[in-house]
C-alpha cells in the first residue's frame, strides 16, 4: 500500500509528461497538414501572380491592342494575340458541340440499355480514354488522322460546298488534313471520357421513384431520358460540359500537332491555324527578346483566366448537384 | 382510336431512333479507342527491340534507342512523386481529418479541383518563371518540380476522399482507449484507407508519365546520356514530340514505339489502380 502510494507522484509525473508529449506531437501534425492545405492555395496564387509579373512587360506595351490585333511579328516584335484566342475558342466549340452529344449518348446507352455485364468493362474502355497521354492523341492525329481527312473526306466535303453560298468559305480548300477541324475533331475525342462519365453520374442520382413513375403512365425509354432524367440532371451535365470545355480550352500537346501553327484568321475549317497553349508550345524555347517572352506569358495568362473561370462555373454547377443528392 | 394507334407507333418509332443512336454513339467511341490502339500497336511493335532500351537517342537519320529519354522520364517522375505526394496527402489527411468542417477545407477543395484541370501548360510557364529564368538554364530539377505541381492535385483528391470513407466509429474506438488524434490518424484512418491512397497515386504516376507540356520549358530535352539533375534532361514525351515532328524516319519510328511504350505503362497502371478500388467497392 505504502509502496504504490510512494509511486503515485511519479506514475502522475510520468503521465503527464506523456499527455504532454502527445499534444505536442499532435499539434506538429496538425500544424504540418494545415500548411500543405494552405501550400494549394498559395500554389494556384503562385500561378496567378508569376503569369502576371512575366506579362507585364507585353502588357503594358501593346496594352489592349494585344488582344484585338492579328499580327504576330517576331521579327518587328509586334505581338497580338487575336488569332490564338479566335483558334482556341473556335476548336473548341466544336470538340464541344461534336463531344456532347456522343457523350450524352453513351451515358443513356451505359445507365438504361446495356446489359448489365457489359456495363463495367464498357464503361472503363470508355475511361480508357481519358487515361491516354494527350502526346498520343497527337501523333496519332498527324500520322492516321489527318492524312485520312486530307485524301477522303475533305475533298468530297469542298466539292459538295463549293457552289453554296456561306459554306463554301466556311470548307474551303486546299485540304491540308491538319487545321482547325482537325484539331476540334482529337479535342473532341479527349473530352469524350469526361462527358460521359460526368453524365453516367448524374444520372444514376435521378430517384427511381421519378423514372418508376414515368414508366408506369407509359413512356418510352427515350421520353423517360428526355422529359425526366435529362432535366432532373441538367446542371451536373451543364457542369461537366463546362469541365470538358476547360481541358479543352487548355488542351496542349495533341492540338499543337494538327493545328498547323499558322497565326491567321482564316473563315475556313479546313485552313491550318494555331491556339494560345499550341503557340506557347511552339515558339516558347526559341523565343529571342524580353518582348516575346513576354507576350507568350501573356497568352499564357489569358489562357489561365479562361479556364479558371470555366472551372470555377464547372464546380460550383457540380457542387450545386452534390449538395441536392446529399440533402 | 387510329389516330391514337398511329402516335403510339410514332412514339415507338422515336424511341428505337433514339436508342439505336445511343447505341451507336457507344460503338463510335469503342471504335475510336480501337482505332488509336491498334494504330499505336501497328506501327510501335515494329520498332520495338532491344537497342530501344540500350541505346541513346540517335542524331539525324541515324538508327539508335531511347534509353537516355526513357531514363529521364523515370527520373522525373520518381522525383515528381516523392516531392508531390506528401505535400498531397498531408493536405488531403488536413482536409478529411483536422479540418473536415472548417471553411479553409471548402476554399482548398474548390481550388484544387481548379488546379486538377488547371491547362499543364500553365504549370509550365509558372515553374518556368519560378525556376528557369533565377537559375538562367533549364534544368531537370525544374521538370520534376512541374510534374510535383501536377500530383499534388490529384493525390489531395483522392486521399480527402478515401478519408472521408473511413468510418467514424473506427476513429472513436481509437480516440477511446486514449491514442491522440494523429495516432489515431497514422494507425486507423490511413490504413483503412491505405489501398485507396495508393490508388491516388498510381493514377498520379500514370497522369505525369505521359505529361509533355510542362516539360518542354522546364526539363527541355537531351541528345545525350545526363544523369545531372541540374542540366537540361531528356524525356520519353518531349523526345516524342520533336522525333514525331521531325522529316526522318528512323526519329518517327523511335517516336512511334516510345508512343506505344508510354501508352503500355499508363493504361497498365491505371487499369492496376482501378483494379485496387475495384477490389474495395466489391467487398
Amino acid at each position: 500500500m505504502s509502496a504504490v502510494q510512494e509511486a503515485m507522484p511519479a506514475i502522475r509525473g510520468s503521465r503527464d509528461a506523456t499527455v504532454r508529449r502527445f499534444a505536442l506531437t499532435d499539434s506538429i501534425f496538425h500544424g504540418l497538414t494545415r500548411a500543405a492545405a494552405v501550400l494549394v492555395l498559395v500554389l494556384l496564387g503562385g500561378v496567378a501572380i508569376s503569369l502576371i509579373v512575366g506579362a507585364w512587360p507585353a502588357l503594358s506595351t501593346f496594352g489592349v491592342s494585344f488582344v484585338t490585333t492579328e499580327s504576330w511579328n517576331p521579327v518587328t516584335e509586334k505581338f497580338g494575340a487575336l488569332a490564338p484566342i479566335y483558334g482556341t475558342i473556335i476548336t473548341s466549340a466544336i470538340a464541344i458541340i461534336i463531344a456532347v452529344p456522343l457523350g450524352i449518348g453513351i451515358a443513356i446507352f451505359l445507365t438504361e440499355l446495356c446489359p448489365r455485364p457489359l456495363r463495367r468493362p464498357i464503361g472503363m474502355a470508355v475511361e480508357l480514354l481519358a487515361g491516354i497521354p494527350s502526346i498520343i492523341y497527337g501523333i496519332w492525329g498527324l500520322f492516321v488522322l489527318a492524312p485520312f481527312l486530307q485524301t477522303t473526306i475533305q475533298p468530297v466535303i469542298i466539292s459538295i460546298f463549293h457552289g453554296v453560298p456561306g459554306l463554301n468559305s466556311l470548307f474551303a480548300g486546299p485540304p491540308y488534313g491538319i487545321g482547325l477541324l482537325t484539331s476540334a475533331m482529337i479535342l473532341a475525342i479527349m473530352i469524350l471520357p469526361f462527358i460521359t462519365s460526368i453524365t453516367k453520374d448524374v444520372f444514376d442520382t435521378v430517384p427511381s421513384v421519378l423514372k418508376e413513375s414515368a414508366y408506369g403512365i407509359g413512356c418510352t425509354t427515350w421520353e423517360v431520358t428526355r422529359r425526366v432524367v435529362i432535366p432532373y440532371t441538367r446542371i451536373g451535365i451543364m457542369g461537366g460540359v463546362m469541365l470538358a470545355l476547360g481541358r479543352a480550352l487548355g488542351e496542349t500537346m495533341a492540338v499543337t500537332f494538327v493545328i498547323g501553327n499558322a497565326h491567321r484568321i482564316s473563315t475556313s475549317l479546313f485552313a491550318p491555324a494555331t491556339t494560345i497553349s499550341a503557340t506557347i508550345a511552339n515558339e516558347f524555347t526559341e523565343a529571342v527578346g524580353d518582348l516575346y517572352t513576354s507576350s507568350l506569358v501573356a497568352l499564357g495568362l489569358i489562357l489561365f483566366i479562361i479556364t479558371f473561370l470555366i472551372l470555377a462555373i464547372a464546380r460550383y454547377m457540380l457542387m450545386r448537384i452534390d449538395a441536392r443528392t446529399g440533402a | 382510336m387510329s389516330t391514337a394507334a398511329s402516335l403510339h407507333q410514332s412514339r415507338k418509332r422515336k424511341n428505337a431512333v433514339m436508342m439505336t443512336l445511343c447505341v451507336i454513339a457507344a460503338g463510335i467511341g469503342l471504335a475510336w479507342l480501337a482505332l488509336i490502339l491498334g494504330a499505336l500497336i501497328y506501327k510501335g511493335l515494329s520498332g520495338v527491340n532491344l537497342a530501344v532500351f540500350t541505346e541513346m537517342t540517335p542524331p539525324p537519320g541515324d538508327a539508335g534507342g531511347l534509353l537516355n529519354a526513357i531514363y529521364g522520364s523515370i527520373m522525373m517522375t520518381i522525383i515528381g512523386i516523392i516531392v508531390g505526394t506528401p505535400i498531397g496527402v498531408l493536405a488531403g489527411t488536413y482536409m478529411a481529418e483536422y479540418g473536415r468542417f472548417s471553411k479553409l477545407t471548402t476554399v482548398v477543395r474548390f481550388i484544387n479541383d481548379i488546379l486538377l484541370s488547371a491547362p499543364s501548360i500553365i504549370i509550365g510557364l509558372f515553374v518556368y518563371e519560378l525556376m528557369v529564368r533565377p537559375m538562367g538554364h533549364f534544368s531537370a530539377i525544374a521538370g520534376a518540380v512541374a510534374l510535383a505541381i501536377l500530383v499534388i492535385p490529384v493525390v489531395v483528391r483522392t486521399t480527402e476522399d478515401m478519408l472521408n470513407l473511413v468510418p467514424n466509429a473506427l476513429r472513436e474506438a481509437g480516440t477511446a482507449i486514449g491514442a491522440p488524434r494523429w495516432v489515431v490518424i497514422r494507425s486507423v484512418a490511413y490504413r483503412a484507407a491505405l489501398s485507396g491512397i495508393v490508388t491516388g497515386i498510381l493514377l498520379a504516376i500514370a497522369r505525369i508519365s505521359g505529361e509533355t507540356a510542362p516539360l518542354l520549358f522546364t526539363a527541355l530535352n537531351n541528345q545525350f546520356w545526363s544523369s545531372n539533375l541540374n542540366a537540361p534532361m531528356a524525356s520519353l514525351p518531349v523526345t516524342i514530340f520533336q522525333f514525331a515532328l521531325s522529316p526522318y524516319e528512323e526519329w518517327q519510328q523511335l517516336a512511334w514505339t516510345g508512343a506505344l511504350i508510354i501508352t503500355l505503362t499508363v493504361l497498365g497502371l491505371s487499369i492496376f489502380a482501378r483494379s485496387l478500388t475495384g477490389r474495395r467497392e466489391d467487398r
